[in-house]
């Protein structure tokens, strides 16, 4: 991706605090449109802290304080006159662990749609839950069940499930916490292909700590150490020809 | 010796041989000091306690239950030849004197000579069954004690016995509490088929009118056993007190566990579930002083007759009662729920209220259920709440302003002044006892396989 893209999310000096406990100290960086940037680095680096700083998930934690700013669309996040519900219906989110709502199929991708008033007939949702779930590759395998509990799929389409609610509600980015870190290699495979063509039509933030995940998928990737920005830059460039001493450890596996 | 000073005793002969155990298997070890003994020194004490008392122990059971009738036939076989010859139940009076004889109990009328001497054997035999138990407890104790002693080795799996016993004792006692269940609805069903012998059971269960007499008026006259008054009366003040416990639980457990800060949901807790630990009588004054009056006077401001003692009243201050029941388990439950259902929906930008009513709730709700169910037959058994303020009348209305009255109720009302345990109108309270019994048991039951289910959900 050249950097000539137009800047999606713009981050500027993001501390996180959790009570006395300073998780993030300073990190800046951009986000391009249709990207798709990876976070890496080893546990409690504060990968998935800065990820959930871009739709103010953090505010859901107690104790949990985030100073800084960060820009969508030039517009600061935090202030006053964004709603937080507005900003997470532009800024979907997966998780790490699949987590459908022990409702049917077709009520997990209509739950978003229903909330923010996206189909005003029963036709337009049936549309909306369809091209979700085709746009998630899910479609052909639970098109005939959709009336049933979407916590009877198995992991990697509870997964797949999940990102199609997430895209249900047309977001604009999709941050991605480790999508794959409970799934075999068969569901990961199908998940990485997904991202790809996902990236069309969204900016997609993902973590991973798996970095091969890492560089099949994303175009740039970020290498997080100790709640710092080490380095970021051209997948390619950081995977074969990193600027940093820390990141080629961390790469080079002699650390994480 | 007394049965009590033999039980002491034979505790003490438990601590004593747990003693003399661990330093035996000890002994054992340091002089077998290429073997690893199959368990640790306790469990061989505990063992040689156990074989110290167990066995006694049971003789001494065994004695009790069999001794008594052993020794009354000794005695009655020495009677003079025409007392012998009584029939069965006349000999149990004259032994019956004889006991009390013994015992130096007053009879009636003087003692004949026979009856003295006869006591006097009594007593004679008494003191020797005590002597010989005792001779016989200390004796199989004893062996018991060194049996085990010497059998301490290596390869002996102690923990294995010790274990074995444990867990018969594990099962003993929930077999009591199971038992004691089956105990109460069988003294309940011999009753309630005797009431049942006076009344038809279609009367009872179909009877819309309830007006028992008194058992002294005679047979001639039998009363209405009706069981649908109280019946409708029970469902209604059961009705309204969950009207009023349901929507106040759910709110209070719905701020505790989403919206309260830690600290705050730490005090008030404890303090919610004081309700339930306040006796119901002390609800039945208030009820009846402050409730009554006040639901009264505000009728009246409104232009509706209440009466101050009426199912409304008695209702209201139930539900108050129960609202920790639903309360304090919903909120384990909605707090259960995990916290990735709720980032799921607020990840899809759904506000805090949103998330709670489509999500967290509707997968909490079969826990509610089982909550509200629970907190229901809770409702349906209360009885000194309605004693006081329901008004006690049972007629069968459908205006929660009238006074009524309820199952438990009409049981405290039969069984309560004096009593004739074979009229229909003492026994009918079994009847009611049981039929209460069965409704409070079946919402127990659909209550524990909902909560039940619920939890497999998430594990």
């Amino acid at each position: 991706m050249s950097n000539s893209a137009p800047v999606k999310i713009s981050a500027t000096d993001v501390k996180v605090f959790y009570g006395d406990n300073q998780a993030l100290h300073g990190i800046s960086m951009d986000v391009y449109q249709n990207e798709v940037i990876s976070f890496i680095g080893p546990s409690g680096c504060g990968k998935s802290t800065f990820l959930r700083c871009m739709n103010r998930m953090n505010d859901t934690i107690e104790h949990c304080r985030v100073t800084g700013s960060i820009l969508l669309d030039g517009r600061d996040i935090h202030e006053p006159a964004l709603d937080v519900v507005q900003l997470r219906a532009q800024v979907g989110m997966v998780f790490q662990k699949p987590n459908p709502f022990p409702k049917s199929i077709y009520e997990n991708i209509s739950y978003g749609p229903k909330l923010h008033g996206l189909a005003e007939r029963k036709a337009d949702l049936d549309d909306i839950v369809e091209s979700s779930l085709r746009r998630a590759g899910l479609w052909n395998e639970v098109k005939d069940r959709l009336d049933q509990p979407g916590t009877g799929l198995s992991g990697g389409q509870q997964q797949r499930l999940c990102i199609a609610r997430s895209i249900a509600v047309s977001p604009e980015v999709i941050l991605m916490d480790e999508p794959c870190s409970a799934l075999d290699p068969i569901a990961t495979s199908i998940i990485e292909e997904l991202i790809d063509e996902l990236k069309q039509n969204f900016t997609i933030v993902i973590v991973t700590h798996n970095m091969q995940q890492a560089a099949r998928v994303s175009d740039r990737t970020a290498f997080f150490h100790l709640g710092n920005l080490i380095e970021i830059g051209n997948t390619n460039d950081v995977f074969t020809n990193p600027q940093q001493k820390r990141t080629e450890d961390y790469i080079t596996g002699r650390y994480g | 010796m007394s049965n009590l000073s033999l039980i002491v005793v034979l505790l003490i002969l438990m601590a004593l041989g747990y003693q003399l155990g661990m330093t035996r298997s000890r002994k054992v070890a340091t002089v077998n000091p290429d073997l690893r003994m199959h368990s640790r020194p306790h469990h061989y004490g505990m063992m040689v306690g156990l074989w110290a008392v167990l066995p006694a122990f049971f003789i001494l059971l065994l004695w009790l239950w069999l001794a008594p009738a052993v020794i009354n036939s000794m005695m009655l076989a020495q009677l003079p030849a025409d007392v012998a010859a009584l029939a069965a139940d006349e000999l149990r009076v004259v032994s019956q004197r004889i006991g009390n004889l013994a015992g130096n109990f007053g009879v009636v009328a003087d003692a004949a000579d026979w009856e003295l001497a006869a006591a006097e054997h009594l007593r004679q035999l008494k003191a020797n069954s005590a002597l010989v138990l005792t001779a016989l407890m200390a004796v199989i104790a004893a062996v018991g004690m060194l049996y085990s002693l010497l059998r301490i080795t290596p390869r002996l799996k102690a923990r294995h016995q010790v274990e074995r016993v444990v867990k018969a004792l594990l099962v003993l006692c929930s077999t009591v509490a199971i038992l004691t269940t089956i105990g109460i609805v069988l003294s309940m069903l011999g009753e309630t088929m005797k009431f049942f012998s006076y009344i038809p059971p279609g009367e009872f269960f179909f009877g819309t009118t309830w007006n028992p007499r008194f058992s002294t008026v005679g047979v001639g006259e039998q009363g209405d056993f009706g069981l649908v008054p109280l019946l409708a009366g029970t469902a209604m003040i059961a009705g309204i007190a969950m009207l009023v416990a349901i929507p106040l639980g759910l709110m209070v457990a719905i701020y505790l566990a989403e919206y309260a800060p830690v600290k705050l949901r730490n005090t008030a807790k404890p303090v919610i579930e004081v309700l339930a630990g306040i006796p119901t009588i002390v609800y039945g004054f208030f009820a009846l002083v402050t409730v009554g009056p006040f639901l009264r006077d505000l009728g009246a401001a409104v232009g509706l007759d209440i009466n101050a003692t009426s199912a409304l009243t008695a209702g209201v201050v139930m539900g108050i009662m129960i609202i920790p029941f639903i309360s304090s388990l919903s909120d384990d439950i909605i707090t259960q729920v995990p916290k990735s259902m709720r980032d799921g929906s607020l990840g899809l930008g759904a506000t805090k209220s949103e998330t709670i009513l489509k999500v967290v709730l509707p997968a909490a709700l079969p826990g509610i259920v089982g909550a509200v169910l629970l907190a229901a037959s809770r409702a349906i058994g209360e009885t000194m709440i309605v004693v006081l303020a329901a008004g006690n009348s049972p007629s069968l209305t459908a205006n929660p302003f009238e006074a009524v009255s309820t199952v438990t109720v009409t049981i405290v009302n039969q069984l309560t002044g004096d009593n004739d345990f074979s009229s229909p109108q003492s026994l009918v309270a079994f009847a009611l006892g049981l039929t209460l019994f069965v409704i409070t048991l079946l919402l127990n039951v659909i209550a524990l396989v909902i909560v039940r289910k619920y939890r497999e959900q998430y594990e």
